[in-house]
């Protein structure tokens, strides 16, 4: 850990910065400071909004002053280590259809990587990456590091409907579409998991931190699983 | 406290979009869910306040109008923020006051005399299941509202009362005068200066405080994009992180977008600070084509106007229940 620096982010929020790049060995010391910050803050913390590099600590100004605020941040860090339990926890697998129908995109880096298609799938799936952050929708994680071989900017037009179950990537991140929405990411299939439920007692199946791996199944594991096969193609039709 | 719904309204029709909202959905940001809540704290608050009501119960956020509601019994409500020149029975009703609609009775919004936003309170608040442990309707996120799915009122939809009419009254039968606001004025929006600023050249920071902005077309609860000068930032984008509401922030075609309650938690634009609630209350105000100036405040200070406005809310009987 660099020296962090702390940054105003309004009468409610202080923005820790930890470091400068993105780097799996951040992971641990993100998780520490968000167990030291909601031991520290107790009542006083409304939200904590990890990412990649940073900590947003969002507290009530009905009970904290934002000097009082920034000085419990300065107790945390002074002593802060990593939380290396958090580095152990148990791997999460997100099971994937990856065809042409449910992922275009396979067919763009094919041709754009010059790789075959099940190269391509061997090299997504083949990497174990880490949750860096959840945002843009709830439960869409955005994990790391792809391959430098897959590395493939955004889309120049986004698509208006992408749809629920997509498993995408853009640059060197890769991530998994919990429900509609439009995106730029280069779709490579679907997975059959519901991403987000706020039914459900943990409502995200990502949590920052996590490991992930994304194992490939067939077309009929992924119906029995509850996939649905819908083209990507036709999903765009229903908007226009 | 037990909560029986007692009565409801009837959407008799939608309009562009009206929505429950509560004070807003938090602990679960973590985890991609935004906070959504009212865009106007400040016209919600009174609301509220008008009734006898805690301060965050739930109220209807009523943008540009087109809204006809009719009461199934008697039902008292008060209505603060925009003027969209709404009617009660036929005769004219002017926000920032409490009133009663009898039963059977239309309450009616035009079009837009000052401000995009009313709100519309209710004797006890508005009954709906919370979801993620609030009320408030995020469209994009499919989360909370009436029917708890994010969709906003639709014609023939009923919106339920939550409890018995509630023998609380507020400290006002109507908002001090003082406290009206008159959304038709160029307003100026108080900023604490911060997170990338020194990455912006001087004279972008200098016209950043010197420039009259205008409200573009492009405003919503998600946020509200602001036209002028070309603000350049030796940041084009960052790596991703946790943006609070009223950030602004500048991609870049360098034209300045303040981010309000339905915001993507997380974002790698470089910003120049964060508006103050009562900032951003005003900015959710203003309809396009309107000028605003943004005036640097220091956090210390900010936060000092911001309790001293918000306190007597949270002070209020009612608060807590």
């Amino acid at each position: 850990m660099q020296d962090p620096r702390l940054e105003n982010a309004g009468i409610d929020a202080w923005l820790v910065r930890l470091f400068e790049r993105i780097d799996e060995a951040n992971m641990p010391w993100l998780m520490a400071l968000c167990d030291r910050c909601e031991q520290a803050f107790g009542e006083a913390l409304v939200d904590l909004v990890p990412s990649y590099t940073t900590l947003l600590v969002h507290y009530r100004p009905q009970q904290l002053t934002a000097s009082r605020a920034r000085a419990l941040l300065v107790d945390i860090l002074a002593d802060l280590a990593p939380d290396e339990a958090a580095s152990t926890g148990e791997t999460k697998e997100i099971p994937v259809w990856y065809d042409a129908s449910v992922g275009p995109e396979l067919v763009r880096l094919e041709y754009e990587k010059g790789l075959t298609r099940d190269e391509v799938i061997e090299i997504h799936s083949g990497h174990v990456y880490r949750v860096f952050a959840l945002g843009f929708a709830p439960g869409f994680g955005f994990m790391g590091s792809v391959d430098p071989r897959l590395d493939t900017p955004r889309l120049a037009t986004p698509r208006q409907r992408v749809p629920a179950g997509s498993v995408a990537l853009a640059g060197r991140q890769t991530s998994a579409y919990p429900k509609v929405s439009p995106g730029g990411w280069n779709l490579l299939g679907r997975t059959p998991v519901t991403l987000f439920d706020p039914a459900r007692e943990r409502m995200s199946f990502l949590q920052v931190g996590d490991r992930v791996r994304f194992v490939a199944i067939g077309r009929e594991a992924f119906e029995r699983l509850g996939g649905d096969t819908t083209p990507v193609a036709a999903v765009q039709k229903v908007q226009s | 406290m037990t909560s029986r719904p007692l009565g409801a309204l009837r959407v008799e029709k939608a309009g562009p979009l009206a929505t429950l909202q509560d004070s807003g959905r938090f602990g679960v940001r973590r985890l991609g869910v935004t906070q959504g809540g009212p865009a106007d704290l400040h016209a919600f608050a009174w609301a509220n306040d008008l009734l006898g009501n805690a301060w965050q119960a739930a109220v209807l956020e009523v943008t540009l109008g087109g809204l006809i509601l009719v009461a199934e019994q008697d039902t008292r409500l008060a209505l603060c923020g925009a003027d969209l020149s709404a009617t009660l029975d036929g005769t004219p009703l002017s926000p920032w006051q409490a009133f009663t609609l009898p039963k059977g009775k239309a309450l009616t919004f035009g079009t837009p005399v000052a401000g995009v936003r009313a709100y519309l309170a209710v004797s006890g608040g508005f009954n709906a299941e919370p979801v993620l442990g609030s009320l408030s309707c995020v469209t994009r996120e499919g989360l909370g509202g009436h029917h708890g799915d994010g969709k906003p009122l639709a014609t023939g939809d009923r919106i339920a009362v939550a409890r018995e009419a509630t023998s609380a009254t507020g400290s006002h039968r109507e908002v001090p005068p003082e406290e009206r606001i008159d959304y038709r004025q160029p307003a100026t929006l108080a900023l604490m200066p911060g997170a990338q600023i020194a990455d912006f050249s001087g004279e972008s920071t200098f016209r950043a405080f010197h420039t009259d902005w205008t409200v573009d077309t492009r405003a919503d609860r998600m946020g509200v994009r602001l036209a002028g000068p070309r603000l350049d930032c030796r940041l084009e984008s960052m790596i991703s992180e946790g943006i609070a509401l009223g950030a602004l922030q500048v991609p870049p075609d360098g034209q300045p977008i303040a981010l309000l309650n339905d915001r993507q938690t997380i974002g790698g634009y470089p910003r120049l600070g964060t508006l103050t609630p009562m900032a951003c209350s005003r900015l959710a105000q203003c309809q396009p084509g309107q000028q605003v100036r943004l005036r640097p405040v220091d956090v210390n200070r900010a936060q000092a106007d911001y309790l001293s406005q918000f306190r007597r809310f949270w002070t209020a009987p009612a608060s807590g229940q």
